[in-house]
């Protein structure tokens, strides 16, 4: 059984975790509620620049020169999996969570014998995979330095990939990050960008003629680097807000956890005082009763 | 028959301006200026840099734009940019700024015709609003 003294140190310092624990959490419910906005705030545009896209697509007149990066290379061979991840811990399933829906993936795409590229952004993300993926890994980005979410940023991943399509290097594009839906639950998320898979067929009924200027092609190659920066910038809005959420309560738990452990520890404490007291008392009556 | 229509500008990061009273709105659209009424066709384009001028009941207002796309349909015209500022409040140094570097970027040689036609332009706006 533990000393007085070796419990006494303990309850210190679990309670001084606590404190931290607390902290974070505080902090993360402070961004979180930034986050959420600014991921709330990016949607209009994602939506809009989604509609405009499908619009034009229905309205192409020849689909066999679409430009590649809605219609793909015609190949399936290489896929490039750009993974967004976190730059810092602490926060729960978050990174873990992405990180097993794209190992997934992975192995499916290897066990078919298609070819594997992967891109890593946010450190976490290339802490874990780089043990079993390190000679995959093409490209690694973090943006540790950029305090807050912008476009610049995400414009310069869709760059690589943009480049690097460009090259031939590979056929298809899928992105990886976390939805936010609540603060609670964060689903992860595989969405493929290149080619560009349509989500909703089943409104082409109501085509609208939409006259163009200039052609529709030369708009769509102008659109689709766009809407691929777009679509990284959403998938980054969301991924800020949900680690701000998991962080809160993963941290909620922990401060939890913290303190129904000092509970127990006290309880112990306080039993082992009073049955050192005891021994004492009884020491001293039978010294007493001796005599 | 009242004349506006609804105008949304939208950033990626946040919805720019909305406003339901607008009645003409001049785009510097990329194969030149172009003037939307309410009842206009549904249209498409794109932008190139230029100034943005909307017209609505309250007055008129301008804006610096440097990229962007236009979707109008159904008396509604948005407008999806990345870059856009108002001009009352324009930063004068980010305007000198931008404009040395166009001009860096335009003295490079391995341009193609359409970045090169896109950045003198920016580098003529850039210029006009500096002179102002």
């Amino acid at each position: 059984m533990a000393s007085l003294d070796d419990l006494k140190k303990r309850i210190l310092s679990v309670k001084s975790t606590q404190k931290i624990t607390k902290a974070m959490k505080m902090v993360a419910a402070a961004k979180l509620k930034r986050a959420q906005e600014n991921a709330e705030k990016g949607r209009p545009y994602s939506e809009k620049m989604n509609n405009i896209i499908l619009n034009l697509s229905n309205g192409i007149s020849d689909k066999e020169n679409a430009p590649k990066l809605l219609a793909g290379t015609g190949n399936d061979k290489v896929h490039l999996c750009v993974v967004l991840t976190s730059d810092r811990g602490l926060c729960g399933g978050f990174n873990s969570n992405i990180i097993k829906k794209a190992k997934a993936y992975f192995s499916k795409i290897t066990s078919e014998g298609k070819n594997l590229k992967i891109i890593t952004v946010g450190s976490k993300g290339y802490d874990q995979l780089k043990r079993q993926y390190n000679d995959k890994i093409v490209n690694k980005i973090s943006f540790k330095e950029s305090k807050n979410i912008n476009f610049f940023d995400a414009e310069k991943v869709s760059k690589i990939i943009i480049e690097s399509f460009q090259k031939n290097e590979f056929d298809v594009c899928t992105i990886f990050y976390n939805k936010f839906k609540n603060v609670i639950t964060q689903i992860p998320q595989a969405q493929q960008i290149i080619p560009l898979k349509s989500s909703e067929t089943g409104n082409e009924n109501e085509k609208d003629n939409y006259e163009f200027e200039p052609e529709e092609d030369e708009i769509l190659g102008n659109l689709l680097p766009k809407n691929i920066s777009t679509q990284i910038f959403k998938a980054m809005l969301e991924n800020s807000a949900s680690e701000q959420g998991s962080r809160m309560s993963a941290m909620d738990n922990a401060t939890r956890n913290a303190g129904e452990m000092v509970d127990k520890l006290t309880i112990q404490y306080n039993r082992s005082r009073q049955a050192a007291i005891t021994k004492e008392l009884i020491e001293i009556i039978s010294g007493a009763e001796s005599l | 028959m009242s004349e506006e229509f609804k105008l949304e500008i939208v950033n990626p990061e946040k919805s720019f301006l909305s406003k339901e009273d607008v009645t003409e709105v001049l785009v510097p659209a990329y194969e030149g200026d172009m003037g939307i009424l309410k009842d206009h066709i549904s249209i498409i384009s794109f932008l190139k840099p230029g100034i943005l001028k909307v017209f609505s009941k309250s007055g008129e207002d301008k804006y610096y734009v440097e990229d962007g796309i236009i979707e109008f349909k159904d008396n509604t015209l948005s407008i999806l940019t990345s870059s856009i500022f108002s001009l009352d409040k324009i930063d004068r140094s980010y305007v000198s700024q931008s404009l040395s570097d166009s001009e860096k970027l335009l003295s490079k040689e391995d341009l193609d015709d359409q970045s090169r036609f896109l950045i003198s332009q920016k580098i003529d706006v850039l210029k006009s609003i500096s002179s102002n």
